[in-house]
């Protein structure tokens, strides 16, 4: 056969629609492989919003709730802790939670819906450890300017009752505050954000 | 371009001083010379191998879901069939993947009983691939309990008890299979771990095996005839062509109509009316109850006819393995030095015609209830099943052979020029339907369509 037989161009054509409609294949014949592994309906449904009553929840208590295996914090501040709030804000890195994570209700001083309602996961924003709850001021072990707050065991950071940073620890931002609502007054939903 | 291309090169280099990559592409694709004459029959091999890669890849999908405990296995497949993002498509794509494997093993193990390629020099070729088939088998047997369904689980119990047959160790060896005195969750834990892990890295590795031994010896043809004896004086023989791209590219549209089938089932008949997928086995295991009529999967129900055929429980296992182990022996029972059915004599055809439909009747017969006219075929049946192996060496010694061609016959005949009854009739058959008014009004449109191609710049290509 002569070279000068062959049709270049056709092969040229020919090659290069296999090769991009084969490839269009591939793509979608990835993608059932690729959702197969997002988290399936029963996943789903236990990571579906909690509801918590908070009726008897008494000024100053701090109660803990589990929502898609994370420690859901739900403190009730008393006045004096709220107070804090403003005294302790030279020392925090996010005053203003401009880095931080929550829903755009709590993105305020308070970092909650109602002042006097604290909800936050309870897990530190460095690696993971769950910080625990020290309201009382001025302890032996966390100093003379300690007014309350929440205080990681594992690498020392710090935050307040709004569950704000301090400067100089190792976490780098706020308590992630999760999506919540306020079915009632005294029931909350977490996990979803309705207004 | 030109640029790309020189690091190219330099890369190839750097790699193929370290291994030897160019080498094994040479050996194996670009300048691995195959016989030009290959029919669709010689679709199988990489069909088979396309559907390995399928099960291999939708199974390691299902097993991040799947539960192999007795507890939990029948509720965390309806897990991946409900709840599991396109985990209906995952499961449905290895469910039908088994059965097709099956199909595509069945036509290809043919062809080789079609074109003698069994027979020397390539034996190791037929008998690395029939220890494929065994494995194949354990594998689709295995992975059948699986789902803990009521078929899975009164089929492996069917099956299992037969080793009970055996004389004095029977029982125990039953037992010992199970690891349990019955069919239970430890045997769905064992069973679990052969058929992702041990069966499957068998599988692979005979593979490899099958395709080097074949690759050494040089594909057969449907012609019969060794391409390697006519050689051109650069060594090349004169009937073949590169693997690389001639049967890459063939390959390739086998691949396409090939899936095109499969989805086809997948989509719209996954269960395939009870064969693919048994109706019992949408309920989950019950121990206390057999369903009414138990019939293994389509691709078993030849060798389970042959099993019913014998009136003895003994007798009946021992037929059953023979049935299927006899196959390994086929180079050394036929006696033919004739390769190819073309120039075979007529007993041969006969034989080799009597053998498929024994075949398929027992594979058909396994699928119904036991009665008396179902026993009759059965077993007349499985005498014909046994008959064209047992009587082989005799009936290939008196075959009445055709001259053989000293090269392939190229180009192959058009169908026009084919003799024989049977391609009367399939001549018949065409002239019939291009008599049809719908098909000369189909034609009508296509040749308006190829008219419309040819005046297009690309479509032209296509034509």
């Amino acid at each position: 056969m002569n070279e000068n037989d062959i049709d270049l161009e056709k092969r040229r054509f020919l090659t290069q629609t296999t090769v991009a409609l084969g490839t269009a294949g591939v793509v979608f014949a990835a993608v059932p492989f690729i959702n197969y592994l997002k988290p399936g309906a029963g996943t789903l449904e236990a990571g579906a919003p909690i509801d918590v009553d908070i009726t008897k929840l008494e000024p100053g208590q701090m109660i803990r709730v589990e929502w898609r295996g994370q420690p859901i914090w739900i403190l009730k501040r008393t006045d004096e802790m709220l107070e804090t709030l403003t005294e302790l804000e030279p020392v925090l890195a996010d005053p203003d939670s401009d880095e931080s994570v929550q829903p755009e209700s709590c993105k305020n001083q308070y970092r909650s819906i109602k002042p006097e309602i604290f909800v936050a996961v309870g897990i530190c924003t460095h690696l993971g450890c769950s910080p625990t709850y020290r309201p009382e001021v001025a302890p032996p072990d966390l100093g003379k300017d300690w007014l309350g707050g929440f205080f990681c065991p594992c690498h020392g950071s710090r935050f307040d009752l709004a569950g704000r940073v301090y400067k100089k620890v190792p976490a780098p931002t706020n308590l992630v505050v999760p999506p919540y609502w306020y079915e009632t007054d005294t029931r909350i939903i977490v996990g979803e954000e309705r207004t | 371009m030109s640029n790309c291309k020189q690091y190219g090169t330099k890369l190839l280099a750097w790699i193929d001083e370290r291994f030897p990559l160019t080498k094994v592409w040479n050996e194996h694709m670009a300048k691995y010379y195959a016989p030009k004459n290959f029919n669709f029959w010689y679709f199988f091999g990489s069909l088979a191998l396309l559907v390995l890669i399928n099960q291999i890849v939708t199974g390691i999908w299902l097993t991040m879901n799947y539960k192999p405990d007795a507890q939990l296995a029948f509720d965390s497949v309806e897990t991946i069939m409900r709840d599991m993002e396109w985990g209906w498509l995952i499961r449905y794509m290895h469910s039908t993947g088994a059965s097709m494997f099956f199909i595509v093993i069945y036509l290809h193990m043919f062809r080789g009983m079609m074109y003698g390629s069994f027979k020397k020099p390539r034996e190791l070729v037929w008998l690395l691939g029939m220890s494929l088939y065994l494995a194949l088998m354990a594998e689709a047997f295995m992975g059948y309990l699986l789902p803990w369904g009521q078929m899975s689980y009164w089929g492996a119990n069917v099956i299992i008890s037969l080793f009970s047959a055996i004389p004095v160790i029977g029982e125990d060896l039953a037992t010992w299979v199970r690891g349990d005195f019955l069919v239970s969750d430890i045997t769905l834990n064992r069973f679990f771990s052969f058929h992702v892990i041990a069966v499957p890295l068998i599988i692979v590795g005979l593979v490899f095996l099958h395709i080097v031994a074949l690759h050494k010896v040089g594909s057969n043809n449907p012609d019969g005839i060794e391409i390697k004896e006519k050689k051109d004086k650069n060594g090349i023989p004169l009937d073949g062509v590169p693997f690389h791209p001639y049967y890459t590219v063939k390959d390739l549209f086998g691949a396409v109509v090939f899936i095109a089938i499969c989805s086809w089932i997948i989509f719209y008949s996954p269960e395939f009316g009870g064969y693919f997928l048994e109706h019992p086995n949408f309920i989950p295991a019950d121990p206390l109850k057999t369903p009414e009529h138990i019939a293994p999967v389509w691709y078993f129900t030849p060798f389970y006819s042959i099993l019913r055929a014998i009136p003895s429980k003994f007798g009946g296992m021992v037929a059953m393995f023979a049935s299927i182990l006899i196959l390994f022996l086929l180079p050394w029972l036929d006696r033919c030095q004739v390769k190819s059915i073309r120039y075979r004599g007529t007993i041969y055809k006969v034989a080799l015609g009597s053998f498929v439909v024994s075949f398929i009747v027992l594979g058909y017969l396994g699928t119904i209830p036991p009665t008396p006219t179902a026993a009759f075929f059965g077993t007349f049946f499985t005498i014909v099943y046994f008959g064209f192996f047992l009587l082989m060496p005799i009936y290939t010694r008196l075959e009445v052979t055709k001259p053989v061609p000293d090269r392939v016959v190229w180009p192959p005949k058009p169908i026009s020029a084919r003799e024989g009854w049977l391609w009367d009739q399939g001549r018949k058959a065409i002239a019939a339907i291009k008599s049809t008014p719908v098909y000369q009004q189909a034609d009508g449109y296509w040749q308006k369509i190829q008219e419309f191609m040819k005046n297009n710049k690309y479509l032209r290509h296509f034509l």
